[in-house]
């Protein structure tokens, strides 16, 4: 290929490839991560008294290991996320003197299946629907209404608000919380509470 | 690093940015112009940006509902003017079809062949009772013999990556085409192209052989073996495992190339999009372009194609045309 007249072209070839650390890391973070928030956040809830802090220190620990991702996508996902975890908590032991720092120590008992898959990374088809079934059944009945005609019938925000005779701003906050709640059942709930027998 | 130590960010504000933005992005009148402010705004903090892929995620999810309620839509769907009560049965009814339809796929479970598909752009991972895992990609289609303990599929059509717990009392087979695949512990792909098989072998061992029994057709496959069988020749070559290791990108959603031809990174892509890349110029399709790029992405690519290559990307009627 050097007969060709652009010489620069392997160093081109360099920079895309840099360039696409991001989009990389976003797919590796979908993929990899996301299925260990059940993990993730049992992990923080036994650790940290202030439930109310608990969704700020899962995000957190997402901005930690995406922004490491984008440097470079570490093997494997879950000792690094739960790694990432711990170090944060015991920052903010050491800093607030809050909580026994012996509570933090159990990052064994967790990662000790690290090589495993993820249980979420692999879901027969029907499983995944059936979560997402259930995922459904969770939400407040007007959001799933809103949810339901949008994703499931396509309709408009419009048409969804004439449908359901309220204004559209009203659609939009059904949405949204449809939104959130469905992420937080997806990802955050333990797996065997969603299932049925 | 953004990540400050003594303040933790308030996630559930970031969250509910994260929601407007996806909501407002599924609505009809979102513009190219709405594209860039909301790459601005993920670009501005890493907190946004997992704060929208994860919701983003999830949300995409959902839209797999929608193939359960095809069967009854029309029966069902009134005159689009009607008032809130029978669309509160509708939506009911969606969830009752829903219900149906994964009570009835269990069912099959235990009858004949189960078939798995997947479209253009698709990924499936199948968890199998034995410990085994399937993970289908774009465009595949693959049945599952059941019951009787036979570990059987037939692979008709596409790629598939297996990774088999081995039984020596119950081989697992692969059949595909004119070819059959047994297992002897292993972890490979099989990719089905026309009347081509092709076998790669990441770790442990497997069997191809053809049907007909020809002694000529058949081989033990080692670790970096690449078989590829036709009607009536096989060859075999040997590539280091790590590179196979590298084309199972897609597993994760992602093609790496590494001075690949233009030629061959386009021909991978289009087999995940519907949106196709389109080589106009016979004299670029030698250039070679590395990088790792999303599978479903054909707008990246093209861009890349311009700024490494140099080249001239236009966008035709959906399809996305590269010249000099």
């Amino acid at each position: 290929m050097i007969e060709t007249p652009d010489n620069g072209r392997e160093d081109s070839a360099r920079k895309v490839r840099a360039s696409m650390t991001v989009s990389e890391a976003r797919a590796w973070f979908v993929a990899e991560v996301l299925p260990l928030e059940s993990v993730l956040m049992q992990y923080i809830q036994r650790n940290w008294r202030n439930q109310s802090e608990i969704a700020d220190i899962r995000q957190e620990v997402y901005v930690r290991v995406y922004e490491a991702a984008q440097r470079e996508i570490p093997e494997h996902a879950k000792p690094f996320v739960l790694t990432t975890a711990r170090n944060l908590l015991i920052n903010r032991v050491r800093r607030e003197q809050v909580v026994p720092i012996e509570a933090v120590a159990d990052l064994e008992s967790l990662g000790a299946a690290a090589e495993e898959p993820p249980p979420d990374r692999v879901i027969m088809a029907r499983e995944e629907l059936r979560r997402l079934q259930l995922a459904l059944d969770h939400l407040p009945p007007r959001s799933r209404e809103a949810v339901v005609m949008k994703q499931i019938e396509g309709l408009s925000r419009r048409d969804i608000a004439t449908r359901m005779g309220v204004g559209e701003e009203t659609v939009k906050r059904h949405l949204t919380n449809g939104m959130r709640a469905l992420a937080d059942f997806l990802y955050g709930e333990p797996t065997d509470l969603r299932r049925k027998p | 690093m953004s990540a400050s130590e003594h303040s933790l960010p308030d996630a559930s504000g970031v969250e509910e940015c994260a929601a407007q933005w996806l909501e407002r992005r599924s609505c009809e009148d979102w513009s190219e112009a709405n594209d860039v402010e909301l790459e601005t705004w993920l670009a501005q903090s890493p907190a946004h940006a997992v704060a929208f892929m994860r919701l983003e995620a999830a949300w995409n999810r959902t839209t797999r509902l929608a193939a359960l309620q095809q069967p009854m839509r029309h029966p069902l769907k009134p005159a689009p003017q009607t008032s809130r009560v029978p669309v509160l049965k509708i939506a009911a009814a969606v969830l009752v079809t829903a219900a149906v339809s994964i009570g009835g796929s269990l069912l099959a479970l235990h009858q004949e062949n189960q078939t798995f598909a997947t479209t253009i752009g698709g990924r499936e991972a199948l968890a199998l009772g034995d410990g085994s895992k399937i993970e289908l990609n774009t465009d595949t289609v693959l049945r599952m013999a059941r019951g009787s303990g036979q570990r059987k599929v037939w692979l008709d059509r596409g790629e598939a990556y297996f990774d088999i717990k081995h039984d020596a009392t119950h081989p697992f087979v692969v059949m595909v085409g004119k070819h059959r695949i047994t297992d002897l512990g292993t972890k490979f792909i099989v990719r089905q192209e026309g009347d081509r098989v092709e076998v790669k072998l990441l770790e442990g061992s497997a069997r191809i052989d053809a049907n007909d029994g020809a002694p000529a057709h058949t081989a033990v496959l080692k670790p970096g073996d690449v078989a590829v069988a036709t009607e009536d020749a096989m060859s075999i070559a040997k590539k280091p495992v790590k590179l196979l290791v590298s084309e199972l990108g897609w597993r994760r959603g992602v093609l790496t190339f590494d001075h690949t031809t233009l030629a061959d990174a386009v021909a991978e892509f289009n087999r995940y999009n519907r949106r196709k890349v389109v080589i106009a110029d016979p004299s670029v399709a030698k250039l070679e372009i590395g990088g790792t790029f999303p599978a479903d992405d054909v707008t990246l690519f093209g861009r890349a194609a311009k700024t490494a290559l140099g080249l001239h990307v236009e966008d035709h009627g959906g399809n996305v045309v590269i010249s000099q």
